[in-house]
């Protein structure tokens, strides 16, 4: 190519040569000029509206896209307990640093719409992740107060009761307890107790401090021993508590925060908890995707299948595609009829006929979906006519509205004309002569029309059926208001994460892939009519 | 062409300015309510008077409830409601989450007894970042000229084998779960217990689940009472204060079963970052006074939070309150903290459940 | 069409049934926008024929729903921002759209098929999608909250226009395929200059496109509820964010007094939308 490319130019070169424009200029390099500069012009006319559309629709729609990969929450609210996690093996419990970052940041002043947010985040992974974060924030400034005092609480939820605090305090004024636990004794001792409902339930955080310093000294089995028989032995609940809290002294003591959180909620001490925190803290994710095929990530991180109650999205999708191939149908059967009426009728009658199907069409969205709310509804015009007739019964009125009959009905009947106009203009071309020449072969009437005139309009028929379905799939107005429970769409329930649950991760999942079908039909549209050719009215 | 686009530019400028004035006048609050009409009585007896007070103008949206529209315009930066009303459990959490600003509730104005705001209130009506205001109750009622015979206790409600035809409810978990545990003979006060477990919660579904193909389901207050008008259902769960107005303002032919009735309170509340949110708090102190509480009683049968406004609602009112010894036999307090903590989850399920 | 003379007898049938068939279709299509005109003078508060009005009794009717709808400061304001967001959207889409127009429409335009693309995409891409992602753009443009232009009248025209471009580049692409470019090169053979060149010689042969195309532009913005919904505040309600409210929250047939204005509005429009398509046929030497 290179080779051959090299002689050839030459003689090309040397012939051109002699041509210039008026001002020597050489003639290909001018046109190349001139081609250059159209191309400018006529894409500098394009220019603003490319531009207007680029950022002011292109761009919004792929920034919300964005949002169903983006997972910022937890970096955001809890950023070093994250990191931390990177870390952890994922078998054991994390290490006391991990717990200690969590209870600061989680209480951290200021971050209260951040943890909020990341509660949210939590909870579309586990149901009850929600009221956990809640539930530890608004503990967990009281925790890095008094580690000891939570972690005995969270130890054993007998150290918060009242009981437990009376008894050992009414046990400081004896000698006995006073010689195993004398700090103890003096400080609950000083404890203001009383009958005033305002009183204290427990001690402050030092009366737990110096009792457990002094259940954990070393050499303190005989003063144990010796409360716990003052106590009267170990069938006494507190007297058990003792023992058991001085028993494990050592691991409270080593971990206090662990025992603290896991005071808070005992979910803290599941590993599974926190497994969920860490698959959930890198900065993309594709749970979103996984929900929206209803799957997730187990514990383990591999996919699975939601539980039973969770898997409707498929179905949704599934619904979604039957009732627009359905209403495309439904238009189909519709549309046929008079789409052939008004091209055979002379100009005159059918422009008149024409504007019934062009009235619907340019009127209000919403007035058709009231009409048919008013025709529909168990007391509207339908059923009373059909009552009338004596068709239904008072109680055997139809129902008609408020379920999948409505969403259908209302949608054919407002996607019909999207059918009509195609249908009719393809139509119009069709020369009645085939028709009478089949006829004059000897072909009847009906083989005639299936044989010859229906391939003809194949082309308005997919060029309306694609239309009608690219609308039908992403509507959302008229099953949102006459579907019910069960004739919403999946419009609906991308309108229902951005309105109501605020899951706009899950809006965004579904919504790109809705717009994934959507763009295929399209192309396909593109493919068979030719975007060029679409016309409007 | 010339003056054409001078006046498009001209109007393109005016409405850039229209765009950002809107927002810095101070005198204009945007206040969010029920619609309908309780919003109607809001007007009346809060609205109005203040209005003759200040001169300020006063937005009135509507919503139907939850906490998803003020966490979005806070999520999104884009705070334009100053004044919600809420229900407690979604006020409680909103405060939580940090959505909604914290109020200085030791300025409330003491009861025109001079009893201090603190103890005029009735308790669980003041909160951190809310404002008590109402106490309301969601009932069922039936249209009379369409069941041959009177239904008497919520368990009737689930009953379609004596009183067939369609049921109203309102398109979310909370207050239906319950009714349907203590149709299915939970008592009141075990209600929430039973629901905090699993079992419970399989319960609730599966007693909602035998009416569920014949269930209407509604958002807006107003929809109940116009559904049973409108004959698509013969009796429906709704805001006692509707059927209220739908009953004694325009006089139709409906009865309230006030058997299994749960009631809760309605609070204000000021979304975080709220445009006017001195000049909304200044609202509520004048909204929740004494006087103010017990006139919006005179609008719509819902009970006035202050103790020093009971003895203000007039007599014709009394019986229809949720609260009158008639109507309060077997009621059931909304528990804020059960739906704070459970809501996502049971809300989820829920449209799960009416999805499948 | 009449029936040929040797159609047979059961041609005769089909014939009557088929367009006995064609005549259930078209009441199918306009019943339902008719229906609602009679109800709209209902003298009781509810969506449905009363008895009175079946026998045509003039206390089943009257003019209160419209009174109402007069009378309410809401549907007014509410009209007022239909008009204006549709009228400055659609000024906006349509310049913006008929220039597009003549820069597409020129073959020499690199990259053709995909800028034709992007143009159209507010047309195809589903309006829930569209809506959110305008929720997120516009409340935070580029994530600076301090030139929000959410629930403002600006935002909301914007959105509008950018929907309504697509149906002004269409229709006017449309009326520049049949556009002789000698016309242009005589013009500026004659001396006239390119402003001068398209307000005389192009603009009047693309305007029954442009105005069809601005028509469209505006019964979009006109018709559109779910931007409205996720982007405008209660300041930009429009006719339609109202209907849907009174749909759904607080029903009255004061909707159906709007919506049989909204009817005579559509009537209107079509009659004008009719009117320029036979102009433009004509102009263009189209026969009908």
């Amino acid at each position: 190519m290179v080779d051959a490319a090299a002689p050839s130019s030459a003689p090309t070169a040397s012939s051109t040569r002699d041509l210039v424009t008026a001002d020597g200029t050489p003639l290909k390099v001018a046109l190349a000029r001139a081609t250059r500069l159209s191309k400018l012009r006529a894409f500098l006319l394009v220019a603003p509206l490319l531009l207007f559309i680029l950022v002011s629709f292109i761009f919004p729609i792929v920034q919300m896209l964005w949002r169903s990969i983006d997972n910022p929450e937890v970096t955001d609210a809890i950023p070093r307990t994250a990191a931390l996690l990177e870390d952890w093996n994922g078998e054991d419990l994390p290490s006391e640093q991990v717990y200690a970052a969590l209870i600061e940041e989680i209480s951290a002043d200021g971050m209260r719409q951040e943890i909020g947010r990341m509660g949210a985040r939590l909870n579309y992974e586990d149901g009850g992740f929600r009221s956990l974060i809640n539930k530890t924030q608004r503990g967990a400034g009281e925790i890095s107060e008094s580690p000891i005092q939570y972690a005995m609480i969270g130890f054993d939820e007998a150290w918060e009761k009242q009981d437990t605090w009376a008894e050992l305090d009414a046990l400081a004024e004896s000698p006995g307890f006073a010689a195993a636990f004398p700090a103890t004794a003096e400080k609950l001792r000083a404890w203001e107790t009383g009958n005033s409902p305002f009183a204290e339930k427990t001690p402050g955080a030092d009366v737990y401090e110096t009792l457990f310093e002094e259940l954990s000294g070393s050499g303190n089995s005989t003063d144990i021993a010796q409360v716990v028989s003052l106590l009267g032995g170990t069938d006494n609940p507190i007297a058990d508590l003792i023992q058991r809290t001085a028993a494990n002294a050592a691991e409270i003591k080593d971990r206090p925060l662990r025992f603290a959180l896991g005071g808070v909620d005992k979910d803290w001490n599941d590993t599974a908890t926190w497994k969920v925190i860490k698959a959930v803290s890198p900065p993309v994710t594709m749970s979103y995707y996984l929900n929206a095929l209803d799957r997730t990530y187990d514990a383990n991180g591999n996919i699975v299948m939601q539980p039973e109650w969770k898997q409707i999205y498929v179905d949704l999708f599934l619904k979604t595609i039957y009732v627009s191939l359905g209403v495309t149908l439904c238009c189909i059967v519709l549309a046929y009829p008079i789409a052939h009426l008004l091209a055979i009728l002379p100009a005159k009658h059918s422009n008149l006929l024409l504007i019934l199907v062009l009235l619907p069409f340019w009127t209000s969205l919403l007035v058709r979906t009231t009409s048919w709310i008013v025709l529909l509804q168990s007391q509207g015009v339908v059923n009373d006519v059909l009552f009338f007739l004596g068709i239904v019964t008072d109680e055997s009125r139809l129902q008609l509205i408020y379920n999948m009959t409505g969403t259908v009905i209302a949608m054919t009947h407002i996607l019909l004309p999207f059918m009509v106009l195609p249908l009719y203009s393809v139509m119009k071309t069709i020369s009645p002569s085939y028709l009478r020449a089949a006829r004059s072969l000897g072909a009847n009437p009906l083989v005639a029309f299936v044989r010859v005139y229906v391939p003809q309009t194949v082309p308005g028929i997919g060029a309306g059926s694609i239309l009608v379905f690219i609308l039908a799939i992403g509507y959302y107005i008229t099953p949102a208001l006459v579907g019910g429970q069960d004739g919403q769409l999946i419009s609906n329930f991308i309108a229902y994460h951005m309105q109501r649950s605020l899951n706009w991760g899950m809006a965004a999942a579904l919504g790109t892939v809705l717009l994934a079908g959507v763009l295929a039909m399209y192309w396909l549209y593109d493919r068979l009519v030719g975007i060029d050719n679409m016309k409007l009215g | 062409m010339k003056t054409l686009l001078k006046s498009v530019s001209m109007a393109a400028l005016g409405f850039a300015m229209l765009g950002t004035a809107g927002t810095a006048s101070a005198e204009t609050l945007t206040i969010v309510s029920w619609g309908g009409a309780y919003t109607k009585s809001q007007v009346e007896a809060y609205h109005k008077p203040w209005i003759a007070k200040t001169g300020d103008t006063i937005n009135s949206e509507d919503y139907n409830g939850g906490l998803a529209e003020v966490r979005a315009q806070v999520e999104a930066g884009n705070v334009t409601w100053d004044l919600v009303d809420f229900e407690l459990s979604d006020a409680v959490r909103g405060c939580d989450e940090g959505i909604l600003e914290i109020l200085p509730i030791n300025e409330l104005p003491a009861g025109d007894d001079g009893t201090p705001a603190v103890e005029d209130f009735i308790s669980g009506t003041l909160h951190e970042c809310s404002v008590g205001e109402i106490v309301w109750s969601t009932v069922y009622a039936y249209d009379t000229t369409k069941l041959s015979s009177a239904p008497t206790t919520i368990a009737d409600f689930f009953n379609l084998q004596d009183f067939p035809g369609k049921r109203g409810m309102r398109k979310t978990p909370k207050a239906n779960l319950e009714m349907a545990l203590m149709a299915d003979g939970v008592p009141a006060d075990e209600v929430y217990e039973t629901l905090s477990t699993q079992a419970g919660v399989e319960r609730a579904f599966a007693k909602l689940d035998t009416i569920k193909d014949e269930t209407i389901w509604w958002e807006a207050g107003a929809q109940p009472p116009q559904l049973l008008a409108d004959g698509e259902v013969v009796m429906t769960t709704a805001y006692n204060g509707r059927l209220f107005n739908a009953i004694v303002t325009e006089g139709k032919p409906f009865e309230i079963v006030w058997d299994g009735q749960v009631w809760d309170i309605d609070l204000w509340a000021i979304p975080k970052g709220a445009p006017n949110k001195d000049r909304a708090w200044e609202f509520i102190k004048f909204a929740t006074d004494t006087t103010r509480l017990a006139d919006q009683s005179n609008y719509i049968s819902y009970g006035p939070v202050r103790k020093s406004s009971f003895a203000k609602v007039t007599p014709e009112m009394q019986p229809h309150m949720p609260t009158a010894p008639d109507n309060f036999k077997n009621p059931l307090q909304n528990d804020f903290e059960f739906w704070a903590d459970y809501g996502d989850e049971l809300n989820e399920r829920f449209n799960a459940w009416l999805a499948s | 069409m009449a029936i040929p003379v040797y159609a047979g007898p059961l041609e005769r049938v089909w014939y009557y049934l088929y367009r006995f068939i064609c005549g259930c279709i078209f009441l199918f299509l306009i019943l339902p926008i008719l229906v609602i005109i009679p109800l709209s003078f209902n003298a009781e508060p509810y969506f449905t024929f009363t008895p009175e009005m079946l026998s045509f009794d003039s206390a089943g009717y009257s003019m209160r729903w419209y009174q109402d709808m007069v009378n309410n400061e809401q549907w007014l304001h509410a009209l007022k921002n239909s008009f204006i967001i549709g009228i400055c959207s659609t000024l906006l889409a349509t310049t913006l759209g008929t220039v597009a127009a003549l820069g597409l429409s020129r073959a020499e335009l690199p990259y053709k098929g995909l800028i034709m693309g992007l143009l159209l995409s507010p047309m195809i891409v589903p309006l829930i999608i569209t809506a959110a992602a305008m929720f997120f753009f516009y409340s935070a443009p580029f994530g600076i909250s301090e030139i929000a232009l959410a629930k403002t009248y600006l935002g909301v025209i914007l959105a509008h226009a950018a929907l309504g471009t697509p149906f002004v580049v269409i229709t006017v692409t449309a009326t520049l395929v049949g556009f002789d470019r000698n016309l242009i090169r005589a013009a500026n053979n004659m001396g006239a200059d390119n402003v001068t060149t398209f307000f005389k010689v192009i603009m009047p042969l693309i305007l029954p496109g442009v105005i069809s195309g601005a028509l469209f532009a505006f019964v979009t913005s006109f018709d559109e509820v779910v931007v409205v919904l996720f982007m405008a505040g209660f300041e930009q309600r429009t006719i339609p964010r109202q209907m849907w409210s009174g749909i759904r929250e607080q029903i009255s047939p004061t909707i159906l007094a709007v919506a049989t204005l909204l009817v005579l509005i559509s009537t209107i429009l079509l009659a004008t939308m009719e009117i320029l398509r036979r102009r433009s046929d004509r102009l263009r030497g189209i026969k009908n």
